[in-house]
């Protein structure tokens, strides 16, 4: 299937969503990380569940906030103009679309 | 608290249920959506994936393993945050297939094979069952606290019994609001909006006991907290390979469990509701768990030594005499129970109607898929599963005991359906997946799956003998169950999920690369991996987000319908909705006549395609387009036939017109001949008339009579020739000629026809050029006609040749039995207008005078050429007046009738 070329810069608006969709699918590794760290602190005799509680469940309430944060970008129809640089557009300031 | 109080507020909230379901039917059947749109009810229905397990059992957990019990809770919680990954995708295919059910997702993506969806069927209906099974326990058992806790002494309600009845009304329930109607997508709006009532029951009630607990009894948060750090007790202890692999178990079921692939992707209204249960849907698992680990701690406290754990939610405020408390508790449970229940029950029943008992009834009876009254059918089938697979669920209970057995199926039926998983992440992100990989990996990790950790459930001895457990299948040590290739080490569930997932993916993958998927596999699987392609074409055409805009649809049907038909049809469905203007608000009202009114002009099919393209992001499905390439085809038929007869009609009117001109031109030929036969008659007729009437007055002189004799007898002859001449050709004409057939020699008779003809215009000095060897021919044929014919051309010659020093040339060719003699001459020749009238009746060029003959010559001649077998025709380009004679050397009468006159 031939598709149409996708440029190599974007625009601002554009590059920004692009690397939204990117901290969307980092967010679960993140989790996972986070949430395998518990394993190397070792329970002796299951104490210390207290100090793990609240850790698991910071992390649960941090990924929930993240979450909430995302969800707004990412839930914008996806497409406008997702591939092209609006020629009106003026240059992209400070940091290079890459 | 008095049981029949408990029975009562039971069924008044089962009423309850009733009703708010059926204001969710009315409403959506009425196209009131909006309050079914909202997000937060899409989020709450998700919730069904808090059962009656995590109600009363995660207490349980807790009370027994620690924190373990929070890994259920973060696998759908990595997931649904993670949703950029999967769920988006799912979502997106879901609605883009129309998809009803996990089953008919991996049937569809591997080609429509009926065969994989049976496969996933019969996974879930074993995982489920079970599951089910624990719910109805969990039911009776709360029932029995309330009932042993009753100070009028009331015995404890017969437990089978107590079991059917619930089951039968969830039965009732799910049928009436599960089967009320024949949705192509499957959305049952009553059922969703009962589950989230449900959803915000479980979740307040979980909460007040845990506040209760929290601040009522356990002094307030640091103090719990405090509590919990200094609890020692070694089962608790941290298990790295479980708090791993149950992260993952609960987070590959969450995606794969049939009730919650209904509520996700199949219920699923709006993509954007996703995006936003992203971080509710962890949210409120984040709610529904906070308060857990504190009820088991207090309730262990609390609680004599013996107490069930698992019913902890509903004890500990019964202890405390708090009532009201422990009914709410009871109701929590009661819902997370039901909405499991109905949910798993439609999701098994679509599957089982739709890939079990629907392709056996329809292969049963053939004509069935004809007649049209498939729809009962299926309802019925449907409806029939749902109390089938609700049967199961309580024959399982009953088979088992309802023992503490149950308690621990939650796990593995999360497992068993899980082995979905590979093939259904492999379906949407790799092309290269394939039907028979597919089922290789769901058997084999089922087959695994059943041997390593569903059948050993049980208990020694029970399915599996002791000695298997001990020394493997057939005594081949390698394969004990709990020990497969002698992995001993591990936790017999982490074992079981290990081997089995290893080993599914592995043949998932090998049988994909070895095989080769069919065109309609490979169609499918490319429009599944590649499920996002088609966004940009949808913005480039203007709608977004699957919502057309009137204006772009009214656009589209002025290219379909014309622009007055389109206007003046979308001006009417305007008014028809009590607006002014041409764009009406898209109802699904509009929508269907639009597409009957397209169905019109582009065929069904490619209306159905159009509109569904249009909304909701339904792709066309393969059966679309073949639907679509057939009606092309029926139309390109149609149009090529329409064609046909077109060429066909015009054919017949050129000729009929070719005939009409020739019969105008053979009437104005009649009469020119007529009038030609008159004058020629006319001519001697009255030069004779003339001089007779001269002679009769007498009185002249002998010289003169002579005279005048002589002339009347020329005309005489000239007229019988005329006549001789007429006769002749009307019997050429009507080939009731007699020929005189011989052999003859050309040369001969060439010699003849030159000395005939020297007495025409004998003055002139005409050179003749033969070529005398090749004239030795002998012919068989009917010599005098042809000389005659030889004669008429040669004497043509001798009168019309107009150059100065006149020269004939008399060439003659034998070409494939056939001889050709040419006459040419090199005078001006006969031009080019009057060569196609040469060879009619009275045919003269030049003025009459120089004639001396009545133009009947060559038609003569090409009458008896015809008689002949042969032709005589004008030859052009010879620089001269030129004929060619052709006629086959050997002329055989018989052959020649068939020959055109």
């Amino acid at each position: 299937m031939l598709r149409p070329r996708a440029p190599l810069f974007l625009a601002r608006s554009v590059y920004r969503r692009r690397r939204l969709r990117d901290a969307a699918r980092m967010l679960p590794l993140l989790g996972v990380f986070l949430l395998l760290i518990p394993l190397l602190w070792g329970t002796p005799d299951g104490k210390g569940a207290g100090a793990m509680v609240v850790y698991v469940f910071a992390i649960w309430a941090m990924l929930i906030g993240l979450a909430a944060y995302l969800a707004p970008g990412l839930a914008r129809p996806e497409s406008d103009a997702e591939t092209r640089i609006d020629p009106v557009l003026p240059k992209p300031e400070g940091e290079d679309a890459v | 608290m008095p049981f029949n109080l408990l029975v009562l507020v039971c069924l008044a909230y089962v009423a309850f249920l009733f009703a708010v379901a059926f204001a969710g039917e009315r409403r959506a059947s009425s196209g009131k959506r909006r309050f079914l749109r909202a997000p937060i009810v899409y989020t709450l229905s998700l919730s069904i994936y808090c059962t009656a397990w995590t109600f009363y059992g995660a207490v349980g957990y807790a009370a027994r393993s620690g924190l373990e019990f929070l890994t259920i809770y973060m696998g759908p919680t990595l997931v649904f945050v993670g949703w950029w990954w999967i769920l988006r995708k799912l979502v997106r295919i879901g609605r883009q297939q129309r998809v009803t059910s996990i089953a008919d997702l991996i049937s569809s993506r591997y080609g429509k094979s009926n065969t994989l969806g049976v496969l996933v069927t019969l996974i879930a209906v074993l995982a489920a069952t079970p599951y089910i099974a624990l719910q109805l326990q969990s039911v009776t058992l709360s029932f029995g606290v309330f009932a042993s806790e009753t100070p009028e002494n009331w015995a404890l309600p017969n437990r089978d019994a107590t079991v059917f009845w619930v089951a039968a009304g969830l039965a009732l329930f799910t049928i009436v609001f599960g089967t009320r109607n024949l949705d192509a997508k499957e959305q049952h709006h009553g059922i969703v909006i009962a589950i989230a009532v449900e959803a915000v029951v479980k979740l307040v009630a979980l909460l007040a006991v845990g506040i209760f607990v929290v601040w009522g009894l356990g002094g307030g948060a640091m103090a719990m907290i405090d509590r919990i750090e200094n609890i020692a007790n070694p089962a608790w202890e941290m298990r790295p390979s479980r708090w791993a692999g149950l992260i993952f178990l609960s987070a590959a079921a969450v995606i794969s469990l049939p009730r919650m692939f209904q509520v996700m992707v199949v219920e699923n209204i709006d993509e954007g509701d996703l995006a936003r249960a992203s971080w509710a849907f962890p949210l409120y698992l984040f709610l529904m768990n906070i308060f857990i680990l504190p009820i088991a701690v207090v309730g262990m406290d609390l609680m004599p030594k013996g107490a069930n754990p698992d019913m902890l939610v509903l004890t500990l405020p019964l202890s405390q005499g708090q009532g009201g408390l422990a009914m709410l508790a009871f109701l929590g449970g009661f819902s997370s129970a039901t909405s499991m229940v109905i949910v798993e029950t439609i999701a098994l029943a679509t599957m089982v109607s739709n890939h079990i008992v629907m392709p056996l009834w329809l292969r049963l009876r053939p004509a069935t898929a004809l007649s049209g009254d498939l729809r009962v059918g299926i309802l019925l089938s449907r409806r029939l599963s749902i109390m089938a697979v609700l049967a199961l669920g309580v024959g399982y209970f009953r088979l088992s005991g309802g023992s503490n057995a149950l308690a621990a199926i939650g796990l593995i039926a999360f497992a068993g359906m899980a082995q979905v998983l590979p093939a259904l992440l492999g379906g949407i992100f790799w092309r290269g997946g394939t039907k028979l990989g597919a089922g290789l990996g769901m058997s084999i990790g089922v087959v695994i799956w059943a041997y390593t950790l569903f059948l050993p459930s049980f208990g020694e001895g029970a399915a599996l003998s002791a000695q298997v457990f001990r020394e493997g299948l057939f005594g081949w040590h390698w394969l004990r169950p709990q020990a497969l290739f002698g992995t001993e080490g591990m936790d017999p569930l982490i074992h079981a999920l290990f081997w089995s997932f290893c080993l599914n993916t592995a043949a998932y993958a090998l049988g994909s690369m070895l095989s080769f998927p069919d065109p309609v596999e490979r169609v499918q699987g490319a429009s599944f991996v590649n499920a996002f392609d088609n966004e940009q074409q949808a913005e480039r055409l203007g709608w977004s987000q699957g919502q057309a805009e009137p204006e772009a649809l009214l656009n589209m049907a002025q290219r379909i319908l014309g622009d007055e038909a389109a206007l003046s049809f979308f001006e009417a469905e305007t008014a028809g909705q009590g607006k002014a203007g041409y764009l009406p608000d898209l109802t699904p009202a509009f929508l269907a006549a639009l597409e009957r009114r397209f169905a019109g002009s582009v065929g069904a099919a490619t209306a159905h395609a159009m509109i569904s393209q249009l909304f909701g992001r339904a792709t066309v499905t393969v059966e679309d387009l073949m639907a679509v390439a057939n009606e092309t085809a029926q139309i390109m038929e149609y149009s090529a036939r329409l064609e046909s007869q077109q060429s066909e009609l015009s054919r017949t009117a050129r000729q009929l017109r070719d005939v009409n001109e020739k019969l105008t031109q053979i009437s104005a030929q009649k009469d020119a001949f007529l009038s030609q036969i008159s004058h020629e008659l006319r001519t001697p007729m009255t030069s004779i008339r003339a001089f007779s009437e001269i002679l009769t007055e007498g009185d002249l002189p002998a010289q003169r009579v002579a005279d005048y004799g002589q002339i009347i007898h020329t005309e005489a002859q000239r007229l019988t020739r005329l006549l001789d001449d007429l006769l002749d050709i009307s019997v050429l004409e009507n080939g009731a000629v007699q020929l005189t057939l011989g052999t003859a020699n050309l040369s001969d008779m060439i010699e003849r026809a030159l000395a005939s003809a020297s007495q025409t215009r004998p003055e002139r000095r005409f050179e003749i050029r033969r070529d005398v060897a090749q004239e030795a021919i002998f012919l068989r044929t009917d010599s005098d006609r042809l000389v005659q014919v030889f004669i008429n051309l040669i004497s043509n010659a001798r009168k019309y040749c107009d150059a100065a020093e006149p020269v004939l040339r008399i060439a003659v060719r034998q070409k494939g039995g056939r001889i050709m003699i040419d006459f040419i001459d090199n005078g001006a020749g006969i031009p080019k207008p009057a060569q196609a009238l040469i060879f009619e009746k009275f045919a003269r060029l030049s003025d009459e005078s120089r004639a001396g003959g009545a133009g009947l010559g060559l038609a003569i001649c090409r009458e008896i050429m015809a008689n002949l077998g042969g032709t005589v025709a004008y030859l052009p380009g010879q620089k001269g007046a030129a004929f060619r004679v052709s006629l086959p050397l050997r002329f055989d009468p018989g052959l020649a009738i068939n020959l055109p006159a």
